[in-house]
């Protein structure tokens, strides 16, 4: 009773953001601790089909937390807490029922600081997921790792050198690659915690590129954290905005940055803190 | 400042003073080899004066405070010339273990690894059983000490709660802390007792038509030794345990947990994760770890000794005495009588030093091989 009651109240701001599409990852009421510090509390929004999704806010506003509460990864810390849902499609990957490698699996993840496999080639790298799920057909791995390679535009740069280590690569690289790898398992969204924060700017340029060609040409799902304003402004449709834990403002992109409702959220936007 | 460059000046030239005056001491005592080595040293530390004074005169192009740069001149004399001791130490050993088998290196040659007769009496010296006694525990304690300190590691590094960590890795070090000794006694008197009344019967009777389980005699029914080469390599696996396990934990526990979290976000279980992040990148690591291990068994003396029967004999059965190079340096130096025999247990210490050296030296070659690609990489 009581957590149906929460949840009509998370609706109502709801209706006039994503109204009208479908939702594929819809957050609510989600609280999630470190210990006994509480990182996030009581956020609700959702995050559209086949749309970039941007989470914004200063340090230590939650919104990594967040993230990694979307495929699961948060309860990986020893002594972290979940509390709320996250419907996939309607129903919720907190399910004590289901295994939370598969939810991974669904829901990928791409992470701040490239993180290739060092031991593994760059092929390798790339179909690392596959092989967890028990592909074992070398034909079928070459063709997986030279789509995702193609669909990151790093094909043409490393198609000669699929034997290197992954960790051979420059950052911009390695980053693309962890992206094909996070691809090649064919997840239905696609997080990505700050993916360009450890980039220059010719790399993060062309992470931005591929992150909007993923959403265009392969209907991707994305969520994506950011410290950049103008990088949630260059490639999300709808951005959400979190201030010490709690979830500030969430609406279309345009609306965060040219006429918010929250006056915190215009106060960020436009740089008078963070 | 002058006044800084004279005391250097005054230290070096009590070093020179100092080094020369062993010279001569080495020449009255007529010791040829530590003469040579102390006059590498000296010229090391000759240049090493040479470098410092010539950057006392010398301008600096480096706008650094010239105290610093004084006392790190001073700093670096003293650091090269302490570590020009491993060298020399080195040099020194080689060269005792070499000159002293000389005698029987010339009297039996190769023949000196590949018989079997270690005779006083007659001065006939062979230590085939002795050296593949050595092989043989050894690789006994690998098969049996690197799957479970592996797993003690993964354990201690991975999966064990937060509270019971530090607890069981303070036994994990606590338990390579032991001293050989105890471990001997306690294998003598409780571990091959068992070992060999209730455990090795049934092994012989079920697996005895292989050559290594078989019986150690020709008795009927079969009669069971209560010392032998597979009780050693089994004291040996549990004295190699700890050493890798504690080193193999912080490999694993120096693994980036962006590793993991990669394994884990492409829908990785506990243990997929493990394999595919973490034990893949901390191989050099728990390879070092292994190689140490061998170390420890290989050169391990006491524990040996006292389990292993001390015979020498090497049969295809594990389950009969035998004898270590170690063990029988230790057994027999006290009793070496005449300059051949002191000359055979010299070149038993120089073959187990050979053998060790080698198994460095492939460590070595192994971890190099992973960490090349890892070190070609501009990890961010």
């Amino acid at each position: 009773m009581l957590e149906s009651t929460s949840q009509v109240g998370a609706e109502a701001p709801r209706a006039n953001s994503g109204a009208g599409q479908g939702v594929k990852l819809d957050v609510v009421d989600l609280t999630a601790w470190y210990g006994k510090k509480q990182a996030i509390s009581n956020v609700s929004f959702p995050i559209v089909d086949n749309e970039v999704t941007a989470i914004i806010g200063p340090s230590g506003c939650g919104k990594s937390t967040l993230i990694r509460c979307l495929n699961r990864m948060h309860e990986l810390i020893p002594g972290s807490k979940v509390e709320g849902k996250v419907l996939l499609d309607g129903s919720d990957i907190y399910n004590s029922n289901l295994n939370p490698a598969d939810i991974r699996r669904r829901i990928g993840m791409v992470f701040q600081k490239p993180n290739p496999f060092p031991n593994m080639s760059i092929r390798d790298n790339v179909v690392a997921g596959l092989k967890l799920n028990g592909v074992r057909d070398k034909k079928k791995l070459d063709e997986v790792a030279q789509r995702c390679l193609r669909q990151v535009h790093l094909w043409d740069e490393v198609k000669d050198e699929l034997k290197k280590s992954g960790a051979s690569l420059s950052g911009g690289q390695q980053q693309r690659l962890c992206i094909a790898r996070a691809l090649a398992v064919d997840p239905e969204v696609m997080l990505m915690d700050e993916p360009c924060s450890a980039l220059d700017p010719t790399a993060t340029a062309k992470i931005e590129e591929l992150i909007i060609s993923l959403k265009r040409e392969l209907h991707y799902t994305i969520a994506i954290v950011t410290h950049n304003m103008q990088q949630a402004a260059r490639v999300a449709d709808r951005t959400a905005f979190m201030y010490l834990g709690k979830l500030i403002e969430f609406d279309e992109t345009v609306k965060i940055f040219e006429n918010p409702r929250e006056q915190l959220t215009e106060r960020y936007v436009t740089g008078k803190f963070g | 400042m002058s006044g800084n460059a004279s005391i250097v000046r005054l230290s070096i030239i009590a070093a020179i003073l100092l080094l020369a005056g062993l010279l001569v001491l080495f020449v009255l005592a007529s010791a040829p080899l530590y003469f040579a080595l102390t006059s590498v040293g000296l010229v090391l530390f000759l240049y090493v004066c040479y470098r410092i004074i010539a950057q006392l005169g010398g301008q600096r192009t480096v706008a650094a405070p010239r105290r610093s740069s004084l006392g790190d001149l001073v700093f670096m004399c003293i650091v090269v010339v302490i570590a020009s001791a491993i060298p020399i130490l080195s040099l020194i050993y080689f060269y005792e273990l070499i000159s002293g088998s000389l005698p029987t290196i010339l009297a039996f040659g190769f023949s000196f690894v590949t018989t079997s007769v270690f005779d006083s009496i007659n001065n006939v010296y062979g230590v085939y059983p002795e050296l593949m006694g050595s092989l043989v525990t050894t690789a006994i304690a690998l098969l049996i000490g690197v799957p479970v300190s592996i797993g003690v590691a993964v354990f201690l590094s991975e999966v064990s709660p937060g509270r019971i960590r530090p607890i069981l890795s303070f036994l994990v070090e606590m338990l390579a802390a032991v001293p050989s000794v105890v471990y001997g006694i306690w294998g003598l008197f409780i571990l091959a007792p068992f070992l060999t009344h209730d455990v090795y019967p049934n092994v012989e009777h079920y697996l005895g038509f292989i050559p290594i389980f078989s019986c150690p005699d020709t008795f009927k029914p079969c009669y069971f030794y209560t010392t032998d080469v597979m009780s050693a390599g089994i004291i040996l696996s549990i004295m190699m345990i700890p050493i890798i396990a504690a080193i193999s934990r912080d490999a694993l526990q120096s693994v980036p947990d962006s590793q993991r979290e990669a394994a884990y976000a492409l829908g990785a279980t506990k243990s997929e994760a493990v394999n595919m992040s973490v034990l893949s990148y901390a191989r050099p690591g728990v390879i070092a770890a292994v190689f140490l291990g061998f170390a420890r068994a290989y050169g391990e003396t006491m524990a040996v000794t006292f389990l292993i029967g001390n015979a020498t004999v090497f049969t295809a059965s594990l389950f009969s005495p035998g004898y270590t190079l170690a063990a029988i340096i230790a057994n027999q130096f006290t009793e070496a009588t005449g300059p051949l025999n002191t000359s055979a247990l010299i070149e038993a210490g120089l073959l187990l030093l050979a053998v060790s050296f080698a198994a460095s030296f492939l460590g070595r070659l192994i971890i190099r091989k992973f960490v090349k690609s890892r070190e070609a990489s501009s990890l961010i």
